[in-house]
């Protein structure tokens, strides 16, 4: 039985120690920059200057973009399984979706490659003509962008919003939605009024969930961002996301400056990930907890 | 096959004075393929109180249910039959309005999460009932009153309803139903999770919204039947074995059923 | 507004909504039917007997293949599971155990924790510890990353599936004479034998389409990789090599490729999830 504690601990010690290597392998760059670094927009091996904030902004902006299409659409398609569909229908379409989330990065990569992004440069010129009066859909397309790594995402994330979503809107107990039938609601009225806000610190949990899961996102993103390590306006153009970048140019890298400010990108990453996954985690506790 | 000495239900109760504010006509009920209910015909008469009996799994629930169409929300049931609100098919009037009409409060309190406040003004908002925000506070005010509610919470209206006790709950939920005035109010097991003294509040309330409203309650205590009862109907095995006075029921029963049930012999 | 017209603005409200949300599901299924049947149509027709067998061709050399790839793959995966099953299983066994102090507490969120790091950061990782030390690349390093991506899933999975198995049995294990340990190795894990099974199923499959963390560890390789302590392909960074490039050829050995690891992790996910489903049934 010690073994099975020496395991338990071991846990601790491993998740310590990687903590640790990302600590000290990224000193030189923490000494040299300081705090500086978060904020600063250059990114230039040459001449030795980097700095965190174009792949911040990448980062925030295609997870932000991909959360602004995932969650009415992974919240309605939860609403629709949960309470609405037959229960051969719902657990059937639960399943597939469930399949969904399992699809490998790399896949989503590909299938946005060769298929999204082609489709985009159709659906451009149609997007420009409506919204390029604006900032965010200026400027010339060539496909990788990142408004093409925010749609990808999306499409990884919604699975997720869904399936936690679903169950639950299901554990809402019945008797909520009797009361409200009883006093005339309108199924809709129902759902909106009796069931969501019981639902809503579970469902905001899972939202939190899928948004820790696409600020990690490196593959796909990186196929379909254009890596091009600048701050613009506009959605149209190609950024960079600090997991695609570490994952491009990690074996380029030369030189113990450039290579472990990669690093302390990655310990960014890393700290954004557990703040956001903590904050998933309390809320769904929150709501298993029971009533609000 | 109906039980050995259980007459058919083709018999109607002898009309009693009172006009009929609800009328059911050979109501049958079925959850899948299990009749819960068979042929029930009865009529509720109005500003009285009616009281269903019977032990448990009798189908005095599933009857209450089916008054406010409130069955229709469980899949696979069927219901055929006729049910007259003030002469008007229930079936065939629009099912919101009919529950805002036939309101109904439930064996364990149900509070919305939300305040005090806005879970009374609830059914006031959806169904447009209050035009300013000053109608909406009387709105809420009154229905408390009616519900015995008021005194004890005037002051912490803006408070979650979960901070209530269990008899404050279920006299919320009364007030919630009440808030839309509803010609009828049906009562399931309204009782059955409180504490003696919350019990008597919810038993004062009743007779004294009986005048403005006509009340339906299911209950599996007969004491509380014979207090607040006008008329009594008891349920046994999906059927209705008798329906009269209350003091016909528990004094002189006509049905053997009835008499061995009342007496205490099962159930 | 009169009662007639607001319970008509009410009906198509409630109706509108209503079907925007089935319009919702529709889209969010919809999008995996294209996508994996555009994969296994586009996927399975590109796909030659060559892929499986022969190496990769220099550039501009059609008729080259992935079997070192597949090789690879598999070797990762061996390693991964010999790191991290054992000891997320036992911790696992721990928790269910002794799971309700505030150590154990503890090691959950501790192992959330781990779970929510990206699997990039894990690649840094195991580059510091091992391939800066060694100064190569290897597989041995790319396997550790794997095995330790798979620790936090194997450690709530086996609690889960262990805390499901009825107290009666460990107790009648125990009414019997048997010592604690031998309880539960005798009696309590065999009884979860299949959702334990099915768990490191599931957990290989999600780790066999990693990219991220390999590319700086077990990095590639064009040729067959001897042992550990070389770079390896695999076929997660070899979809994602040929993908960008621009060659044609490329592209279709990456679609075939996609194709042999989407079936793989697809039908070991379906097969999984039904035994599971079927568990549900026959045991309660």
């Amino acid at each position: 039985m010690g073994v099975t504690f020496l395991c338990a601990f071991s846990i601790l010690a491993i998740t310590a120690y990687v903590v640790w290597e990302l600590w000290i392998n990224s000193a030189l760059p923490r000494h040299q920059f300081g705090w500086s670094f978060l904020v600063t927009q250059t990114w230039d091996p040459v001449v030795g200057n980097f700095g965190a904030l174009p792949f911040v902004y990448g980062t925030l902006v295609t997870s932000a973009l991909a959360l602004i299409i995932a969650v009415p659409l992974g919240v309605g398609s939860a609403i629709f399984l949960a309470e609405l569909a037959p229960p051969m229908l719902s657990d059937g379409l639960a399943f597939l979706i469930e399949l969904l989330a399992a699809v490998p990065s790399v896949i989503y990569g590909l299938l946005g490659i060769f298929i999204l992004v082609p489709a985009l440069r159709i659906v451009e010129p149609y997007l420009k003509s409506a919204l390029g009066w604006t900032p965010l859909f200026s400027g010339p397309f060539y496909g990788v962008s990142l408004f093409s790594a925010g749609v990808v995402l999306s499409v990884m994330i919604v699975p997720f919003i869904i399936s936690i979503s679903r169950e639950v809107i299901r554990a809402v107990p019945n008797d909520q939605r009797e009361a409200a039938l009883a006093l005339g609601a309108t199924r809709w009225e129902t759902v909106w009024d009796a069931v969501l806000p019981f639902a809503s610190k579970g469902i905001a949990g899972s939202i939190f969930l899928a948004l820790a899961r696409s600020l990690g996102e490196t593959m796909a993103v990186t196929m379909v961002i254009g890596n091009d390590p600048k701050i613009k306006a506009s959605l149209l153009a190609p950024g960079y996301s600090i997991a695609a970048v570490i994952a491009n140019e990690f074996t380029e890298a030369t030189g113990e400056l450039y290579t472990q400010s990669l690093i302390e990108l990655g310990l960014v990453l890393f700290a954004l990930t557990i703040v956001i996954n903590g904050m998933a985690r309390l809320m769904i506790a929150a709501s298993e907890r029971g009533k609000v | 096959m109906p039980p050995p000495g259980v007459q058919p239900s083709a018999e109607q109760p002898a009309p009693k004075t009172g006009n009929a504010k609800i009328s059911a006509t050979d109501l049958n009920f079925h959850y899948g393929s299990f009749k819960a209910l068979h042929g029930i015909s009865m009529e509720i008469y109005a500003n009285k109180v009616t009281a269903f009996i019977g032990p448990s799994g009798c189908g005095k629930s599933t009857f209450l249910r089916t008054l406010n169409r409130m069955n229709e929300t469980v899949r696979g049931t069927r219901v055929d039959g006729r049910i007259l609100l003030d002469g008007e098919n229930i079936f065939e009037l629009e099912v919101s309005g009919l529950r805002r009409r036939v309101g109904m409060v439930f064996q364990k309190s149900n509070p919305f999460p939300k305040s005090i406040f806005d879970n009374v003004a609830y059914g006031l908002r959806i169904n447009g009932m209050a035009g300013s925000r000053s109608q909406l506070r009387d709105g809420v005010e009154s229905s408390l009153r009616r519900a015995a509610l008021w005194e004890e919470v005037k002051d912490k209206l803006n408070q979650s309803a979960y901070g209530l006790s269990g008899g404050q709950q279920q006299r919320l939920c009364i007030a919630r139903a009440l808030a839309v005035n509803p010609e009828v109010l049906l009562l399931d097991e309204p009782c059955s999770a409180l504490d003696p003294i919350a019990t008597a509040k919810i038993e004062d309330l009743i007779f004294q919204l009986k005048d403005s409203c006509t009340i339906v309650i299911v209950t599996h205590s007969m004491q509380q039947a014979a207090r607040v009862a006008d008329f009594t109907g008891f349920f046994l095995l999906g059927r209705m074995i008798e329906f009269d006075d209350t003091t016909v029921i528990f004094k002189n029963p006509a049905k053997k059923e009835t008499e061995d049930y009342v007496t205490g012999r099962f159930g | 507004m009169t009662g007639r017209l607001l319970l008509w603005r009410r009906k198509s409200v409630n109706i509108v909504m209503l079907t925007i949300t089935a319009i919702c599901t529709v889209m969010a299924a919809g999008v995996l039917v294209y996508i994996l049947g555009y994969l296994f149509i586009h996927g399975a027709t590109s796909l030659t007997w060559n892929f499986f067998t022969k190496l990769p061709t220099p550039v501009g050399e059609t008729g080259g293949g992935m079997a070192n790839a597949i090789v690879g793959s598999a070797k990762l995966l061996m390693i991964a599971a010999v790191v991290g099953i054992p000891i997320g299983f036992l911790a696992g066994v721990y928790l269910s155990e002794f799971g309700d102090g505030p150590f154990a507490f503890f090691v959950r969120y501790v192992t959330d924790l781990l779970n929510g790091v990206p699997s990039i950061v894990m690649g840094i990782f195991a580059y510091t510890i091992i391939v800066l030390p060694q100064k190569h690349f290897s597989t041995l390093a790319g396997g550790l990353a794997l095995g330790v991506m798979m620790i936090p899933i194997a450690v709530r999975s086996s609690e889960e599936f262990l805390r499901a198995v009825p107290k009666s049995l460990r107790e009648g294990a125990v009414a019997l004479g048997a010592s604690r340990a031998k309880a539960i190795f005798t009696v309590v894990i065999p009884a979860a034998k299949n959702g334990i099974i099915t768990g490191v199923m599931l957990n290989i499959a999600r780790v066999s389409g990693e990219t991220a963390p390999l590319l700086f560890t077990s990095f590639s390789n064009r040729y067959w990789s001897e042992g550990l302590n070389q770079p390896t392909a695999s076929l997660p960074v070899m979809i994602y090599t040929y993908a960008v490039a621009p060659y044609e050829d490329w592209h279709q050995q990456a679609w075939s490729a996609g194709f042999v690891l989407l079936t793989l992790v697809l039908g070991v996910n379906i097969i999984a999830r039904t035994i599971l489903a079927r568990n549900q049934h026959v045991a309660r």
